[in-house]
């Protein structure tokens, strides 16, 4: 599989009030390859967001490497390799330049010089991957949440990235909002295989990514796939995570005498297990 | 401190050309130590409705009462400031907010603000940095140099300063993690509790609705369309969707459950442990024939 970024014993420190380091980011390791979506979770204060800003090069490692797309970031080829990054981050109300939503899809486009020709479809179809191509001509301010953060994802896929970064972008959303997001991504990822570095705290999110990175104290504590990470419920409780619906509900169900079979990530799953084991019978 | 409002409306630059409707005939009654949650899809009208509560906005039509204060389109400026003392708001990301030297100091400006001598001030804050779990030596500190789940306790004991009687609450968890949403609700119901608050939630979450609140508003393009308790509210899912909002996730998996076992449970699961409960007794009946 081809190697999309990777961090190589990354550290980073931060002046503290009384003029000692912190360590935000201690000996982090990891590969992302081509097509995958990576959740990065972790507590307020575990080092997600230091870690994301050393992946687009606002911030450099004090140690260690950081390669995005095989090269080593550095001040030179640093605007290179951002134009093929995409990012999206929280606020929605603080990443618009347009006054109407195609202007603001088009801006990196005519920022970068692509002919008006090529921009016109470009734009067009970026909005349909995000459902969004009947807002041409809206106003960006008059959208909702969700619809504006589908429009900063259109802006960031018009340019063709061959990377997406999620920074907390459905943190600030109302629960539809956030649904709408997470959908379009997922079908960005199965049509396209666009990779994806998504840091979240919504753990139904968490649940649809490929891999999970859990992020402690600037350490990286754990890393596999959503089952994996969800199986070490104690653990992630203990570090100020939760654990997704149907897995919080299965343990206040076995603790209530209720036996339930394996772990169970999606309510699907595990409405189909108290019909199989308890009903069916 | 009793709370109703009247056939309330309001519209943002009235007599403009920019004039913009955001309330229409809103009703409500909020009675004193009760803890409601305002629930409604963005843009239904929930923020314009609490900056009505503490008088930042006045009604352009009908009456809001807050204790013996009655505000509509005519009442005087002077008279809105008796029920900002009663009347505390916690903003979104409050945290923002904070800009003096030092937490203690932070803490200190509104009852300053409002003529409340120094000494008392100054033991209500360090009262309250107790009160909200924060350790005692960041009085001296900056408030810049917490974290951010300390600097939102912080700003919200800014708030609880001046003993206000009634507590908005604006999306108070926003932004924190899992653990942080916890306890700030957890707070948030200790002091509903213990200093006898009147509290006003206004929330995206149905599962904080359904879990702290004894009763539930529901706002739909600017219209107070739904109330009562949230049994009665996340009882009737169809109108909940009508206007856009969906269950509580307990809620909704239990009715899951309800259609594949093809009978229903007397009981609405508000919470998750209700709902296992709940389930693990209808197995167990089942179990038993």
């Amino acid at each position: 599989m081809k190697e999309i970024l990777s961090l190589d014993h990354v550290s980073y420190s931060y002046e503290s009030e009384d003029g000692g380091m912190r360590r935000a980011v201690d000996d982090v390791n990891f590969t992302v390859n081509d097509g995958e979506w990576i959740a990065i979770v972790g507590h307020n204060g575990s080092g997600k967001s230091t870690l994301a800003k050393l992946m687009i090069g606002l911030l450099f490692p004090e140690e260690g490497k950081v390669k995005v797309f095989l090269e080593e970031l550095n001040e030179d080829n640093l605007w290179e390799i951002r134009s093929d990054i995409g990012i999206v981050f929280q606020n929605p109300d603080n990443q618009f330049v347009g006054s109407t939503v195609q202007d603001d899809v088009a801006f990196a486009l005519e920022n970068n010089g692509i002919p008006f020709e090529e921009m016109v479809p470009r734009v067009h179809e970026s909005l349909a991957q995000v459902n969004m191509e009947g807002f041409l001509d809206h106003e960006p301010h008059h959208l909702s949440g969700g619809q504006k953060q589908r429009v900063a994802i259109a802006g960031a896929l018009a340019m063709r990235p061959r990377l997406l970064i999620l920074d907390e972008a459905t943190s600030m959303l109302d629960p539809q909002g956030r649904d709408e997001v997470i959908q379009v991504v997922d079908e960005l990822k199965r049509k396209t295989g666009l990779t994806v570095i998504s840091i979240t705290h919504d753990l139904e999110e968490v649940l649809l990514a490929d891999r999970v990175i859990v992020m402690n104290d600037g350490k990286l504590m754990l890393t596999g796939k959503p089952e994996e990470i969800f199986a070490h419920g104690d653990k992630l409780e203990s570090i100020g995570l939760d654990l997704p619906f149907a897995a919080r509900l299965s343990r206040l169900l076995r603790q209530a005498g209720i036996g339930i079979q394996g772990e169970h990530m999606t309510e699907e799953e595990l409405v189909n297990e108290l019909w199989t084991s308890h009903f069916n019978k | 401190m009793d709370i109703s409002l009247q056939q309330v409306g309001y519209s943002y630059a009235k007599g403009t050309p920019f004039e913009k409707r955001a309330l229409y005939e809103v009703n409500a009654s909020i009675r004193t130590g009760s803890y409601t949650a305002v629930i409604g899809h963005t843009g239904s009208g929930k923020s314009t409705l609490l900056l009505h509560l503490n008088g930042l906005l006045k009604p352009t039509e009908g009456v809001v009462r807050v204790g013996d204060v009655s505000i509509t389109a005519d009442t005087k400026a002077k008279e809105l400031k008796k029920i900002r003392r009663h009347v505390g708001i916690v903003f979104q990301f409050p945290e923002h907010q904070l800009f003096e030297e030092t937490v203690e100091k932070d803490i200190m400006f509104g009852p300053l603000n409002f003529g409340i001598p120094e000494e008392e001030a100054k033991q209500r804050a360090h009262e309250l940095i107790r009160l909200l779990g924060l350790p005692e030596d960041v009085a001296q500190k900056s408030p810049f140099d917490l974290s951010g789940g300390q600097m939102r306790r912080v700003a919200i004991a800014g708030v609880l300063a001046f003993k206000p009687s009634v507590l908005i609450l604006d999306e108070p968890t926003a932004g924190l993690d899992p653990r942080g949403r916890k306890e700030i609700m957890e707070l948030f119901t200790k002091l509903h509790k213990e200093e006898g608050l009147t509290t006003i939630l206004v929330t995206h979450s149905m599962e904080d609705a359904a879990r702290y609140a004894d009763q539930v508003l529901v706002m739909h393009e600017g219209r107070s369309v739904m109330a009562g308790t949230p049994e009665e509210v996340f009882g009737d899912a169809d109108r909940l969707k009508s206007f856009r909002l969906g269950l509580p996730r307990s809620v909704a998996f239990q009715h899951n459950v309800e259609k594949l076992f093809g009978k229903q449970f007397g009981t609405l699961a508000l919470t998750e442990e209700q709902l296992a409960e709940t389930i693990a007794e209808a197995l167990k009946e089942e179990g038993e024939r």
